[in-house]
């Protein structure tokens, strides 16, 4: 177990950069989630700690040592890969074991440890089926127990739950965070899904083109994003931004097509902060956007766009001007489509980006 | 109307596969049958009378029977050595991303056939003398070798190429050293297509003439193609009951070959990654 540090990272691929300057820090036995979209450099990140693609520039600390130029083999971390990589031609049982065959161990010592590990990942009774007669549920466990049997410094996933199906998901979802919580393994964890990130890690880093936007926990992430990427990253369905401008003297925000929404007690910290007619973005999240009966200083008109009824909570879409926003309500008698609605804009709840997406407030 | 068509053109194409089926069918029924046959013919008729007479007389040729041993070392030599080199080979032109690799390969191939062909036979012969290398096996295992390993190469890399890079690279992570990789894994993985070209070769060494006629100089050393040859007579005609019967014995360890490879690991791959 140990600290993972990477200092000043960079990888090009050509003259594509991967990963950019990237200076990071995780913590002993932290569970530390690399999130972002489809070729963010995520993967990237990942594969240069494991040592699988060497580093252009920077350097990469596993504990108190430099690993930066030393090979994988020497490195002593365990990866589980997205296909997990269940040698076919070996039974579970030497797949899980051969980590310890390549390290000479005594042949009674290693199936000791191995029938240790598939009984805490209940396995146990699959060990002498080839990786072909298992479930993806059961293949995802023997890859964790695969990396689990040699007590390595750290734990690298590269998007292990992508290949089960949404059900499996959850529940694989919640082992591994119980299973990582109770080793303690420092846990670097790739994958584009926020709702696994936000569910499983301690910290959250989002990547966007090969940078690291932000760190922070799940919470600090959800709550206030740096940039607008973050905010409409995070959260299912995403953060609202609505394009304003920004009237000083009245202390309102103008939306383009020509409603407006008072400040209220915000007003003060806005004048600071942004010129007078300068455009903004106005983040809500869906779930603090409610309907109201009729107008009022912060209700907007809106018309219904979709109604989406999930159970617990109703999915609605409206659209005001050419803007379509997303709100989160449990009401028993949803409003129907086309309806004229007026929806409540929590001020004390809201962000305020930049033009160029930078949080302001 | 259109049912009696139907029928008919069916009728048709059966007539015309079986023909096709007797076509190629018939040399094979030939070596099985002739050979037991006390008549030289060939035609394809029921032996009669039937006698085992024939094998007797090939079995006491020695010269003929130390040459099937002789093809069994040379097949058996170059196989093996073209399969691990082609193998070690590909992996590394597959995986190391050599430029211009297709090029590479292609223009080997089109040389090796130079090699193994008739164009080259002289001064390879030179070759082989100035190496000391006439008249041993390990010449003509070191020229088929040279021939045929262009096409293994390729044949195997398209196999490594089907290979998802992830089991080598959990390998390395677990603390696989690169030989152990290869080793435990990738040689595993590999071993449909090592078979292939296994095989492969073991056949084009098997029916080769040229090669070993013009390097082997002493008859304890020719191997089973060449020494069919002698069971012809001071004429140049082929004593058909008993090149027959030679002929068969000739094809048997192939065939073995072929069928304990086929149920010993089945020309198949197993599949495990889906993508």
């Amino acid at each position: 177990m140990a600290r993972i540090r990477l200092e000043e990272l960079r990888k090009t691929f050509g003259p594509v950069v991967a990963v950019d300057d990237l200076t990071l820090s995780i913590e002993d036995g932290e569970f530390f989630a690399l999130l972002g979209p489809s070729g963010c450099g995520k993967t990237t990140t990942l594969r240069l700690v494991a040592g699988l693609e060497r580093p252009t520039h920077g350097r990469i600390f596993i504990g108190e040592r430099e690993v930066t130029d030393l090979p994988p083999q020497a490195r002593d971390v365990a990866m589980v890969f997205q296909d997990y990589a269940l040698y076919p031609h070996m039974t579970v049982m030497e797949n899980i074991g051969y980590p310890l065959r390549v390290r000479r161990y005594p042949r009674a010592e290693i199936e000791r440890r191995v029938r240790e590990v598939a009984e805490v990942l209940q396995i146990a009774d699959l060990l002498d089926r080839r990786p072909g007669q298992l479930s993806g549920g059961q293949q995802q466990r023997a890859a964790v127990a695969r990396a689990l049997v040699y007590q390595p410094q750290a734990f690298l996933f590269d998007e292990p739950l992508s290949n089960l199906d949404a059900k499996l998901r959850l529940e694989a979802r919640s082992f591994l965070k119980h299973l990582q919580k109770s080793l303690g393994i420092t846990t670097i964890y790739v994958t584009h899904d926020q709702a696994e990130a936000m569910a499983l890690a301690d910290r959250i880093g989002v990547m966007d083109r090969g940078r690291l936007l932000q760190v922070g926990t799940p919470l600090e992430i959800y709550r206030r994003p740096r940039n607008t990427f973050v905010a409409t990253f995070i959260g299912s369905p995403p953060m609202n931004l609505i394009r304003c401008r920004f009237h000083s003297a009245e202390a309102v925000l103008a939306l383009e097509d020509g409603q407006a929404i008072a400040l209220g007690e915000r007003g003060e910290a806005l004048r600071r902060a942004f010129r007078d007619g300068e455009p903004l973005w106005l983040g809500v999240r869906p779930e603090h956007l409610s309907l109201a009966e009729g107008p009022g200083p912060t209700h907007l008109s809106a018309r219904v766009y979709a109604v989406e009824p999930l159970g617990v909570e109703t999915l609605v879409t409206v659209q005001i001007n050419n803007e379509r926003i997303a709100l989160r309500l449990s009401m028993d008698e949803p409003p129907v489509l086309r309806e004229q609605v007026w929806v409540r804009v929590p001020m004390e709840r809201a962000l305020f980006f930049r033009e160029n997406g930078e949080l302001a407030l | 109307m259109s049912a009696f068509r139907m029928i008919l053109s069916r009728l048709a194409f059966s007539i015309f596969t079986t023909l096709c089926g007797a076509f190629f069918a018939l040399p094979m029924l030939w070596l099985l049958l002739a050979p037991f046959n006390a008549r030289g013919t060939l035609a394809v008729e029921i032996p009669r009378p039937f006698t085992l007479e024939n094998f007797e007389r090939v079995f006491a040729n020695t010269f003929a029977m130390r040459a099937l041993l002789n093809s069994l070392i040379l097949a058996g030599g170059t196989m093996i050595t073209v399969t691990l080199v082609a193998t070690l080979a590909a992996y590394a032109l597959s995986r190391a991303e050599v430029p211009y690799y297709d090029l590479l390969t292609y223009g080997l191939i089109l040389f090796s056939s130079v090699v193994t062909g008739t164009a080259a036979m002289v001064p390879i012969f030179l070759l082989a003398n100035a190496l000391g290398l006439v008249d041993t096996y390990l010449g003509v295992i070191m020229v088929f070798t040279g021939g045929l390993l262009p096409t293994a190469i390729f044949i195997l890399r398209d196999f490594v190429e089907g290979l998802p890079r992830s089991y080598e690279e959990s390998a390395m992570v677990s603390g696989a050293s690169p030989w152990q990789m290869v080793r435990d894994v990738v040689m595993p993985l590999l071993r449909p297509g090592m078979m292939v070209v296994g095989i492969w070769t073991f056949v084009q060494v098997w029916g080769a003439f040229l090669v070993p006629f013009v390097l082997l100089r002493t008859p304890e050393r020719m191997p089973a193609a060449i020494a069919i040859y002698s069971f012809y007579t001071e004429a140049g005609t082929p004593i058909l009951t008993l090149t027959s019967a030679y002929a068969l014995l000739y094809a048997i360890p192939v065939l073995a070959l072929y069928l304990f490879v086929n149920a010993r690991y089945g020309f198949r791959f197993f599949g495990g990654i889906k993508r």
